[in-house]
């Protein structure tokens, strides 16, 4: 575990892009909250509407608000024009605002209904206009108690904003979703000390202020303050300098292959003088349309995810004619350039154990249905939702007696445990032969083909230079060495390699 | 009738708070100078109809003149600063310290007071300058109401309200104070109006005393015509109270002897 301290030096701006959007989320939710506690402090509807919609907010877990903001803002670009951006930094500020009310909000609008009602007596007997009692009275009596509020909603939000990394916001999330998938603990450590250190550090500041503010100690209060606003000063100067140059920014969604892919990509890319800039851990959902809007540079895609979810196909047409569709679709529908095939397929299939399939005499799709209604089957988290598994369970009718959801990492484990009888599997994944699984047949053709595709934004979709560095990608990549490769990152003794190294020796593999 | 023209006059001031009529149709002159007691029992209304002199409480109907002028129509923070206002829960600004307290008014009003004259107030109700740089947190309670009444002085007013001034203090510190007030009222040529619903404070700091019952004035004496048994029975059953506690203690002292 001694790589933590080789991996946390790293992460300096990915702690200061944290920094700079817990800070605004705080900032925003303090100009909302502040003005409302005083609105509700005069008004008791408005205290009790104000309250319970923030209180609402809270129960909704952080990670599906955030997501949520992307159909929303998505939806909103008909009112604001296609400029409006769905995802990064501003769905995430909005989603964490949200957050941050309740708790400045109750503290606030408690403080205020707490006052000694002989001071707001005394206010008003010595001829204070509302404006002047709020300013010299309600205000300074109640800064102690809001403070305690703006505390809470920092650690909640520093905490939160690591999920911020799912939207395509960097993060301290960026290390500890990488490090998930990877099963990189040393890195999902890192992420989470250095975002616990800076929710300590936040707390303890603020909790300077609010005691200066209690004890009345100017020297406190201010002291404190100024160590904030230097904090989030030098986070923005971190974020501003070097950024002047547009980089490549490469997206991976949430396993292995695309980290590894994303690496061989950006690695190319470098040696071609290209600055480059890797977004980890994207919601495969955001992954297509921060593409075809330019926030993300390049992806890696595959022909039967864009085929069901965003051409909204069920037939198969075959792979080549699958291929070509997508690629002229994509062109003409959202300027996004498919530079090509990488070579391997990822496609869904189904595995079981080898002992298990032997003993329930299974070979094929086809042999499960009568077996199904005992057996567990478990799928990635999107699984059950896709119209892939709609398919095969339409095609054969198939009716498992309960499904489960895993990390995409951790169902292998529950296959080998016995927590899943069936899993739905990748094409491409290492472990299916380090595990000696069997891959069931799929006689009636009913998994699209998921051919590995390089697709380029459109604001690079013209870029020779980039296009050069890429193009001796197409086709080089075999299914063979993609799954070694996938192995290597997966599994945890003491052959286990990075992404970046595994995706060097994909390299030499693959004569690039 | 007087030549003077009263400094402040009620005029037909009704106040009602959802079905409860506080104060019912109230009429009366106070003229400059006076020294007014407004007694009565609790929910008399006595505290209400006060605070419709600083606008605290607006009438239902009626108005309210001071100086002739309906305080409905003067900006409150002006008439506030010429009307001083004393109350039991004293309210001193816990996060200011005293000079800020007693300076707070002419603040509002764009006046800085200098240091002098935050020595003299404080020397009006009998305390240390040295207590002009302590927080209120750090007085007792009957030094507390010192600075409140210092507060309420700091603007020059020209009438002083004061509701229930005493009411949380021990009994000789609210003596001590009642005198204070009294002795300043005569020194600063101030008119006053002190809401109780102690009797014999009002009989021995008041030259006049208004008895509110059920928010109506059932009574309007001298302290001595009320000692002679003028104003009715609500007033002569609060006059009681006093009258037979003193009694009590002079046969007590006569006799020697605890009980009769």
């Amino acid at each position: 575990m001694n790589d933590i301290w080789e991996i946390l030096p790293g992460l300096g701006d990915k702690l200061a892009a944290h920094v700079v959007l817990s800070a605004s989320a705080i900032g925003l939710a303090m100009l909302i909250a502040l003005p409302m506690a005083v609105w509700a402090s005069r008004s008791q509807v408005v205290s009790r509407l104000a309250l319970s919609l923030a209180s609402l907010v809270q129960t909704i877990p952080a990670l599906a608000l955030l997501a949520l903001f992307f159909p929303l803002l998505l939806s909103l670009r008909a009112v604001f024009g296609e400029g409006l951006p769905t995802l990064g930094f501003l769905p995430a500020l909005m989603a964490l605002t949200l957050y941050a009310l309740l708790p400045i909000l109750r503290n606030a609008v408690t403080a205020q209904a707490n006052l000694d009602p002989g001071v707001l007596e005394a206010a008003d007997g010595v001829g204070m206009t509302k404006w002047q009692k709020l300013v010299l009275v309600e205000a300074p009596l109640s800064a102690p108690f809001i403070m305690a509020g703006i505390r809470t909603a920092s650690v909640w939000t520093i905490g939160a904003a690591t999920l911020a990394t799912t939207i395509g916001q960097p993060s301290l999330g960026d290390p500890i979703f990488a490090g998930l998938q990877t099963q990189n603990w040393a890195l999902v450590l890192a992420g989470c000390l250095a975002s616990a250190g800076l929710a300590l550090a936040a707390d303890n500041l603020l909790w300077v202020i609010e005691i200066g503010l209690a004890k009345r100690s100017r020297w406190m209060t201010f002291g404190g303050m100024a160590v904030v606003a230097l904090g989030i000063l030098a986070a923005l100067w971190a974020q501003s300098t070097g950024s002047d140059e547009r980089r490549i920014v490469i997206a991976s969604k949430q396993f292995s292959e695309q980290y590894i892919l994303a690496q061989l990509i950006g690695s190319r890319l470098e040696a071609a003088g290209y600055a480059v800039e890797y977004r980890d851990g994207l919601g495969s959902a955001v992954v297509h349309s921060a593409v075809a809007s330019s926030s993300i540079d390049i992806s890696v895609d595959y022909t039967g995810t864009i085929w069901t979810n965003y051409l909204n196909r069920s037939d198969n047409p075959g792979r080549e004619a699958m291929y070509e569709t997508i690629r002229e679709w994509e062109w003409r529908q959202n300027g996004v350039k498919v530079l090509g095939r990488l070579g391997f397929e990822n496609a869904y299939a189904f595995a079981m154990r080898a002992d298990r399939a032997q003993e329930l005499g299974v070979t094929s799709l086809a042999d499960l249905v009568g077996k199904a209604p005992k057996l567990t089957v478990g799928g990635d988290p999107e699984f059950f939702e896709r119209p892939e598994w709609l398919a095969v369970r339409d095609a054969y009718g198939l009716r498992f007696g309960q499904s489960r959801n895993f990390a995409p990492t951790f169902m292998y484990n529950a296959l080998q445990s016995g927590e899943a009888d069936v899993i739905s599997a990748y094409t491409s994944d290492g472990r299916i032969a380090a595990d000696r699984l069997v891959v069931l047949a799929d006689p009636k053709g009913a998994l699209p083909s998921y051919d590995a595709l390089l697709m380029l934004s459109p604001r690079i979709a013209g870029d020779k230079g980039v296009i050069a560095a890429l193009e001796p990608l197409l086709g080089a990549i075999s299914v063979e060495a993609m799954r070694d490769a996938n192995l290597a990152v997966d599994r945890e003794d003491a052959q286990k390699l990075t992404p970046k190294a595994a995706a060097a020796e994909l390299a030499k593999k693959s004569g690039l | 009738m007087n030549a003077a023209p009263p400094l402040l006059r009620f005029d037909g001031v009704i106040c009602r708070f959802g079905a409860v009529t506080a104060v019912d149709d109230v009429s009366c002159d106070i003229a400059s100078g006076s020294f007014v007691a407004l007694v009565g029992a609790s929910g008399s209304g006595k505290s209400t109809l006060l605070k419709t002199v600083n606008t605290l409480v607006e009438p239902t109907e009626g108005r309210v003149l001071f100086g002739g002028e309906d305080v409905a129509h003067l900006k409150p923070a002006r008439l506030r600063r010429r009307v001083g206002y004393v109350f039991q829960g004293i309210g001193l600004f816990p996060h200011m310290s005293v000079a800020e307290n007693i300076a707070i008014g002419p603040r509002l009003t764009g006046e800085k007071l200098p240091p002098e004259r935050i020595a003299e107030l404080l020397a009006l109700v009998e305390l240390d300058p040295a207590f002009a740089s302590r927080m209120p947190d750090e007085l007792s309670g009957g030094q507390r109401q010192r600075v409140g009444v210092a507060r309420a002085l700091a603007g020059e007013p020209e009438l002083l309200i004061m509701d229930e001034p005493f009411g949380a203090l021990d009994p000789v510190t609210r003596d001590a104070l009642g005198r204070k007030v009294r002795e300043l009222h005569e020194r600063l040529g101030l008119t006053t109006v002190m809401v109780t619903h102690d009797m014999a404070e009002a009989l021995l700091l008041a030259d006049r005393v208004l008895v509110m019952d059920k928010g109506l004035l059932s009574a309007d004496e001298t302290p001595r015509a009320l000692l002679a048994g003028a104003g009715g029975a609500v007033a002569q059953g609060l006059v009681a109270v006093p009258r037979q506690q003193a009694e009590r203690l002079a046969a007590m002292e006569s006799s020697g002897e605890r009980g009769a």
